[in-house]
């Protein structure tokens, strides 16, 4: 990945500015590439990384584990961008391994997951089977460590 | 004078020590620890903690139970690997059985290594503005410190025509460390290597402290004193994990040298040391293996922030160098008509941004701040944001 893309992964709100003068280059060459990179589709979108427990009344999180027959001609893509489609999927991945898709779902209480599980995912007819796993904590979301106490024991003075 | 139920301590107090003033450091430390509101550009060391692995090697070395002493020279892999490390780095080798020492942290070598061979009245070459701990750690080991003033009009490096001019029949050691801390100058091949002929000319001994040669940025390529003809029988290359591997808490380094040398520091060590702790020196071993692949992620991180900084303090009007290594800028700060100390003084108390006065480091770094610059790049933003609008005011 360059260089570029890396420091806006770190923190996207650098300002082109402050980005040019890290890597060495001008500000309206920064600017020309981002735009490039939005417009070519390797950047998709900003985000904030939230620390939902803190963040107030949250709701709850899920890995769906799904066994799906593959489609001739399709493979898998069909139908993984199908349930990519539902608002409450967070994340959708083909995976290696024993299962097929890797389905992360948001929704408000348990009940909600239990209810796309179960009339919108299993009601696919080339669902084979479903395994649901509810997150209890976070420690580590998209590279940021959570709730990892003070970081600030340096002393501010040292030699 | 104080007293303490009837005895005059201060009295009893050794007159060597007595002639050592406070570190200019400390009065300004005291300013600014407790409070929470100050973004610090005063640290010097790395912002992020050692890399998990390295920690993680630790962890495993307790659970093993490794909790001894462990020989008096280091542990001997350790030291096998760090000859390995050594060879590669500085190209030049060392027998780990006889020339190479773990001790606690550069300082502790340095400080075993001059007491090794200073006489009273020896006299010991050292570049200013430079470490602390130089000048204090010469005149505790009863030798005679001269200073090197180094200008930021040659970019802070080291002359050989200025070593020259200081050197005396008393003169014994010559102390450099490139790059520099505080101002994170590197020195150009072509005068290093007259510096080098100096030492063989004038039968010097020569202290190379080589703590940041990882931190080095724009390609280049370190190279040390030792290399050059005729050094390496007449060179105690010091180095450690602090820096590159972001280890300065686990005070760990290590000396390399001829072994008469190894041997006579060695008989200090033992005595106030013993042997550096073995959970460090896990740890070490962990951190060699990784080597590059801990180091070049932080590398590159400081360069770029170094590429902020720098231009950041230029547009703002304070006569600041790009410097080659380490991770600190040296600006001057006269343009705004203050000092160094008067400077960060101010800074501190109008826009709660701590940088280090260079008078902390040496006379000749009087008009300069140390700002490090290992610091969190949105703190970097917010610091630079400060000290512009602070100059803009002092600016005349």
């Amino acid at each position: 990945m360059e260089r570029l893309l890396e420091l806006l992964c770190e923190n996207a709100r650098q300002s082109p500015a402050e980005l040019a003068a890290r890597l060495g280059t001008s500000e309206a060459e920064v600017s020309a590439r981002i735009v490039e990179l939005e417009k070519s589709g390797v950047i998709l979108g900003y985000n904030t990384i939230v620390d939902r427990e803190k963040a107030g009344p949250r709701g709850v999180t899920a890995l769906i584990e799904v066994r799906i027959t593959p489609e001739t001609g399709g493979g898998f893509d069909r139908m993984a961008r199908r349930i990519a489609q539902y608002e409450q999927v967070r994340g959708c991945y083909l995976m290696s391994g024993a299962y097929d898709l890797a389905v992360v779902v948001e929704a408000e209480t348990l009940y909600d997951v239990a209810r796309f599980v179960a009339e919108k995912l299993s009601t696919l007819g080339v669902v084979l089977s479903t395994a649901t796993h509810f997150q209890l904590r976070v420690y580590k979301h998209d590279g940021v460590l959570h709730d990892t106490g003070t970081q600030e024991d340096r002393l501010p003075i040292s030699p | 004078m104080s007293k303490e139920r009837g005895i005059d301590l201060e009295s009893k107090l050794s007159d060597q020590l007595r002639g050592i003033p406070r570190s200019g450091i400390r009065d300004f430390f005291e300013l600014v620890i407790g409070r929470t509101d100050v973004i610090s550009l005063g640290v010097g060391e790395p912002d992020k903690p050692t890399p998990w692995p390295i920690r993680e090697a630790a962890i495993r070395s307790l659970e093993k139970g490794q909790t001894s002493y462990t020989s008096n020279l280091g542990l001997e892999s350790l030291r096998i690997a760090i000859s390995g490390y050594v060879e590669k780095q500085f190209r030049t080798s060392y027998d780990p059985k006889k020339e190479i020492l773990v001790t606690v942290g550069v300082s502790e070598a340095l400080d075993i290594a001059f007491r090794a061979v200073l006489n009273p009245g020896d006299e010991v070459l050292y570049h200013q503005p430079c470490y602390v701990s130089y000048g204090p750690s010469i005149t505790m080991a009863y030798g005679v410190p001269v200073a090197v003033p180094t200008m930021l009009k040659d970019n802070f490096a080291l002359l050989a025509s200025e070593v020259e001019k200081r050197i005396t029949p008393k003169t014994k050691v010559l102390a450099i460390n490139f790059p520099t801390n505080p101002t994170g100058a590197v020195e150009p091949r072509e005068e290093l290597e007259k510096i080098a002929a100096l030492c063989v000319k004038h039968d010097l001994i020569c202290f190379t402290d080589e703590i940041y040669s990882e931190l080095l940025y724009d390609n280049a390529q370190h190279t040390s004193i030792v290399e050059f003809p005729g050094m390496r029988e007449r060179t105690v290359l010091l180095h450690g994990f602090s820096k590159a591997f972001a280890m300065t808490g686990w005070r760990l380094g290590y000396a390399c040298a001829p072994p008469v040398l190894i041997e006579a520091m060695m008989k200090i060590h033992q005595y106030c040391m013993l042997c550096a702790p073995i959970l460090s020196q896990m740890a070490a071993l962990e951190a060699l293996k990784m080597g590059h692949e801990a180091i070049e992620p932080m590398r590159q991180s400081y360069e770029e922030r170094r590429n902020f900084v720098v231009k950041r303090l230029n547009e703002m009007g304070l006569n600041c160098f790009n410097p080659g290594g380490a991770f600190y800028v040296f600006p001057d700060v006269s343009s705004t008509g203050l000092s160094g100390r008067d400077f960060a003084f101010k800074l501190l108390e109008e826009q709660c941004i701590a940088v280090v006065p260079g008078s902390a480091f040496g006379p000749s770094g009087d008009n300069c701040v140390r700002c490090c610059y290992a610091t969190a790049p949105d703190l970097l933003v917010k610091a630079m944001d400060g000290m512009e609008a602070f100059v803009r005011k002092y600016k005349k």
